[in-house]
Order: structure tokens, then sequence, then C-alpha cells
């Protein structure tokens, strides 16, 4: 890149960061000196064995958790310079989160688990309930906005999960195996639906996955090693 | 947003109603506790008070020594000459009674009856607001010379008389015969507790003289004239006693002025103390209501860490998730305190009709136990909530 024209600042970047749990001889490198950009609009998934440091680096990336060594900037920012609360409202305004295990709110219906998230923005009521039906329509789920999750199957309350992440317009939605607890077919479709909301509403998607035929649906992959970027390219590349 | 909390902290109260009952019972034991004995301690109080006051607020006594009570003291009892002087000195009063009375054995026929005679003037009919239902008070030349004759109480007339007509017969005082000349009115049970109609009065000569053998006033009986500042009665009167009883600069009272406040003040003392004893068993089971939310939070804080996640990581700050905690804490122990409040009332209600007291509701009070239940809940529900707040999102996420 050296000598190119100025170019924007990427969505997300990591610049050397290092992830250490535990101290001295127990000490283990989730992430050892990883150097990530993502641009807005990127599909990414992220691959790569058990214990390679995916999952530390998707809760970098969503604010949760802060290097211990090295720079992570969201938008510019330096996220680890920023108090728990600031990275809250980080998360509030621009992440969305999918997880494996849904982690919606149990005997709370759908429409209101796809509210929550607006709760905290402060959205009136009024604009909660259109803003939440119009993420329930746009995931498919017309018709069900009143069921709690025990009456969902697993690929609708993903669904839900993920009308919940992009109800606030999120400028990134991470998604840590969001097929993992689904069968083929479903997570076919979860997946059809990730790539559907990175074409048409440009929403940055970084997943991880260990299902190779998942991977193809993002247009980058990148795969982990021990806690380092083994390799990172365009889909074909990196599927060989 | 407030309302979001709220609705919040009901729906996770409301979904385990059970649970969320027996935690405040603590609270409702407490609170109630506090309200219905305030109640019926007010009811009490109320009660003692108006039958004092019945008695005639511009009421004074006049004793000897300085204790409180029926205990006798070293110090000299009055003279006439003392009740002279404080007719003849004092202004603005209505009544000057001086008082003495004996235990004695009323015998009417076959019949006896133990009461009190009480030696006295006319005056103290006066003073104590006291009227006749049948008959007459005693003439001037009956108390100058200390005539027997008496006016009987009605409980008196019920045993002695029943039924008949007691004016004109002669009734039995130790060896004394004494003609019945008036009956006086009923007046009930005193705030006391003693039957202020079983009495006899007598010219205070008579009694002096044939009962007990001395000229002595052990207590005087003053009444003020409406209008009359009655502090000012009991100064010049202590002034007046101090004088004639040749009491030095230096030394103390050995006689007491009391008037009515004060001895409403000293008979509702023994509520206060009362009240105030419960106040700290109240104050106890509060505490342990406290610990019982506490501990119900911390559960609560546990079952729902991963929902504590979702939020934190779905942007709630800190101090979000610690309000949505507290406002659950406090509504759980309101909930508790106006189940308390409307069980102390209720207990109250049924103490008022039991006692025959009147049922005196302070809002006060009412708020208090309120305000309290909310201090508990915000005390007692902060450091769950806090724990909450400070979850780390990831764990929280991770919990099973
Ligand atoms: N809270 C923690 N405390 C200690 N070690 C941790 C913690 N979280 C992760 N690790 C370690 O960091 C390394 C990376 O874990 P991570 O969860 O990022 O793996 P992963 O790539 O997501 O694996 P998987 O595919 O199984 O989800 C592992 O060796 C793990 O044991
Ligand atoms: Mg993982």
């Amino acid at each position: 890149m050296a000598g190119a024209a100025p170019q924007p600042s990427p969505l997300i970047e990591l610049r050397q960061v290092t992830r250490t749990y535990g101290r001295g001889s127990a000490e283990v490198r989730a992430l050892d000196g990883v150097d990530l950009a993502i641009a807005a609009g990127e599909f990414v998934a992220i691959m790569g064995p058990s214990g390679s440091g995916k999952s530390t680096a998707m809760n970098i990336l969503g604010c949760l958790d802060t290097p211990s060594r090295g720079a992570y900037l969201f938008k510019g920012v330096e996220v680890g310079s920023l108090t728990r609360d600031q990275r809250a409202l980080l998360r509030r305004h621009f992440i969305g989160f999918v997880f494996q295990g849904f982690n919606l709110l149990a005997r709370t219906s759908a429409l209101e688990n796809v509210e929550l998230p607006l709760i905290y923005r402060g959205a009136p009521l009024g604009e909660r309930r259109a803003l939440a039906l119009e993420a329930l329509a746009k995931v498919g789920l017309q018709g069900r906005e009143l069921h709690q999750p025990s009456e969902l199957s697993g690929g609708q309350q993903q669904r839900v999960a993920i009308a919940r992440a992009i109800v606030t317009r999120p400028d990134v939605v991470l998604a840590d195996e969001p097929t993992g607890n689904l069968d083929t077919a479903r997570s076919r479709e979860i997946m059809e639906l990730l790539a559907e909301l990175n074409r048409r509403d440009g929403i940055t998607i970084v997943m991880v996955t260990h299902e190779q035929e998942m991977a193809a649906y993002a247009g980058r992959i990148v795969r982990f090693l021990d806690g380092r970027i083994e390799s990172d390219g365009p889909e074909k590349e990196a599927a060989q | 947003m407030i309302w979001e909390t709220l609705r919040l902290a009901l729906q996770a109260i409301l979904r385990n109603a059970l649970r969320s009952f027996l935690t405040v019972l603590g609270v409702v034991i407490g609170v109630g506790a506090v309200i219905a004995m305030v109640t019926i301690g007010n009811g009490t109080t109320a009660k003692v008070e108006s039958e004092i006051s019945a008695l005639g607020t511009n009421l004074l006594f006049l004793r000897p020594g300085q204790g409180f009570g029926p205990t006798r003291s070293d110090a000299p009892d009055f003279t006439s000459r003392d009740v002279a002087a404080i007719q003849e000195q004092i202004g603005g009063l209505l009544a000057v009674a001086p008082v003495v009375s004996a235990a004695a054995t009323a015998i009417y026929g076959n019949e006896n009856w133990n009461t009190t005679v009480t030696g006295t003037t006319n005056a103290f009919l006066v003073a104590r607001d006291w009227t006749l239902t049948e008959g007459r008070s005693f003439l001037e030349g009956e108390l100058r010379s200390g005539k027997a004759v008496c006016l009987i109480g009605q409980t008196v007339r019920q045993e002695l008389f029943g039924r008949a007509d007691p004016l004109g017969a002669r009734i039995r005082l130790k060896n004394v015969s004494c003609e019945v000349i008036g009956l006086l009115e009923a007046k009930g049970q005193s705030s006391f507790g003693q039957d202020q109609d079983d009495t006899v009065i007598m010219p205070i000569r008579a009694v002096q003289r044939r009962l007990i053998g001395d000229t002595d006033i052990p207590s005087i009986y003053l009444s003020a004239q409406d209008g009359v500042d009655t502090a000012k009665v009991k100064r010049d009167v202590t002034l007046l006693m101090r004088e004639r009883r040749h009491i030095s600069a230096r030394e103390d009272d050995d006689f007491q002025v009391r008037d009515m406040a004060e001895i409403v003040q000293t008979m509702t003392a023994t509520t206060t103390v009362l009240t105030g004893l419960l106040g700290a068993v109240a104050a106890v089971s509060l505490l342990v209501g406290g610990i019982g939310i506490m501990n119900i939070m911390l559960v609560s804080v546990t079952e729902r860490t991963r929902e504590i996640g979702i939020r934190l990581a779905i942007g709630a700050q800190e101090r979000q998730v610690l309000l949505q905690f507290l406002v659950e804490a406090v509504v759980l122990s309101l909930f508790g305190g106006l189940i308390g409040i409307a069980l102390g009332l209720g207990l109250a209600g049924l103490a008022s009709g039991l006692l025959g007291v009147p049922f005196v509701l302070e809002p006060g009070i009412v708020a208090l136990a309120f305000a309290f239940s909310a201090a508990v809940g915000v005390g007692f529900g902060f450091f769950p909530a806090r724990r909450a707040a400070r979850l780390d999102p990831i764990e929280a996420l991770r919990h099973e």
C-alpha cells in the first residue's frame, strides 16, 4: 500500500493486538500480534480451529473486551482508552450482535426482544414498535411478532436475534458461529439473510464459522491459528 | 426509560409472585407492627387525653411533695389557712377546693360497700364540673359545722340502694351516720381506670373530724376561669405557697402545682416508651426483611446473569442495569410496605374495636412507613444491583 492515495480509514482496525489470559507461567495468548483491517461494507468470515482465538477477537471487535497490548480502532477511535460505559455507547449505536446460542430474553415476545436495544437508545414506544416490526419483517418473521422464544424454532430464534442486531441500523453486525446450533438447511437460510443484509443494506458483517460452506457466503475469509492470522483473502483464494 | 424500568421490575416480581411475597414478609411484619402499634398507641393516647380534658383543662392540682402518684412525702400538708390565702390572693380562679379523702365502708341496711369518701366543699363540684341529678349540694352552715351529710355517686347508690330513692336516707360510714342529700351524675371510668362514680362526698370538716381526726389538707383543686392563663395561675400559686411554707430562695419547692397538660404528658409517656420499644422490634424485623430482599436479589442477579449479559452487550450502561435492579428491589419492598400498612391498619382497626379506643389514623406514620420500606429497598438492593451492573458481559453471556 506504500505510496497509494490516502485511503479512508477502515471501519475496524486491529494493530498488533495481543490478548492474554492469566499471568506468569499460566499465561495464555489467545491473540498474538494480530493485524486486521475491515472496511465498511465487507462481509468477512473468520475461521480456524477451536481455541485459535476467534471468539477472543470477536469480543474485542465488539468492544466487549479490550486488547492487552496493541490498539483497536473502531471508526478511528482507540477503543482501549475508552471507559466501560463509553464502550457500551459504541455498542449501542454502531454494533449488532448475533450469538451461537441466540441469547434472546426468555418469556419475552419476539417483538419485545427486538425492541430491547431501542429502549436503551431512549426511543419512544411508537417508534420502537415500528422499527422492531420492520426489522422482524426484514428477517421474514411477519406474524410471529408475539411469539416467545420457546414457541419458535431455532432458525426462527436466530432470525429474531438478527432482527434485534439490525434494528438499530448498526454499522457492523458481529456473529460468532450464528449457525452453530442449526441444521444445514436452516444455516443456509440464515446465511442468505446475512448476505442480503450485507448486499442490500450495506451492513458490514463479521462472522465466525467452522463450516466452509457457510464461509463461502462471505467475500473474504480470515483464518486464525494459535492466536495469529494464518491467511486472509477473498473467498475463492482462501477456499483453494 | 423509567416506565420501562418499572414495568420490567413488576414483570420480574410477578413472574415469581409467591417467592416475591415470601421475600417481603419481613418488611410486611415490620411495617405492619409499627403501623398497628402506633395507631393503637395514638388511639389510647387520644382516649386518655379526651378523658382527662373532660375533667376540665382549667384544672390545677396542688399537692405536697414532688412525686407524682399516690406516694406520700414528708412535706407537710396544707391547712385551711392556705386555702383561704389562695382564695384571697390569687386572681382568675373559679373555684378552690380543699380535698381530703379516706377509704371507708358505706353501710345501708344489710348492704355494705367499700368506697372512697372525699371531704371537700361545693367548689369541688365546680372545679370538676360535676352536677347533681337529684337533691342539693352542701349548705354554708353544713360546711362550717362539718355536718354529717353526703352526696353519693351512681355506683354507691346502685350498690346500697338498688332502685330505691337514696335521698334523705342515712348511710353509715365507719361510726358516722350520714344523711344522703344529693346524687351525683354518672361520670364513668377515669383514664386512670378508677370508677369515678364509686364515691361519697362530704363536707371537709366532717371527714377531717369524724373520719380522719386531723385538720390537714393533702390536696387542693384549683380551677381557673375561662381565658385565664393557667401557667400564670401556677406561677402565682407557687410563689404564694413558697412564701407561706417559708421556703428560702435556695431550696426547692416541697409541693407541686400540676395542670392537666402535665398529667396528660405523664400518662402518655408510658405509651411513648411502649411505642419506642415496639419501634425497636419493628426496626429489627425491617432489618431482617431487608436482608431477605438482598438475598433474593442476589439470587435473582445470578439467575438472570445471561439476561444481564445480553443487556450489557446491546449497549446498556452500568447505571441502567444498576437502576433496573435497584428499582426492582424498591418496588419489591414497597409492595411489602403497602401490604404491611394495610395489615397494620387492619389490626389496629380490630384492636380499637376490642379495646374500645378510637381509631386514630396518622398519615405521617403511614408516609414514614412507606418511605422506610423504600429506603430498605434502596439500602439492601444496592449491593445486588451493583453486582449485576459490574458483571463482565462476556462472562455473563457465557453463563449457563
Ligand atoms: N476467559 C478466559 N480465561 C482464560 N482463557 C481463556 C478465556 N477465554 C478464552 N481463553 C483461551 O483463549 C484461547 C482462545 O479462545 P477462544 O474462545 O477465542 O477460541 P475460539 O477460537 O473461539 O474457539 P472455539 O472455536 O472453540 O469457539 C483458548 O485457548 C481459550 O482457552
Ligand atoms: Mg469461540
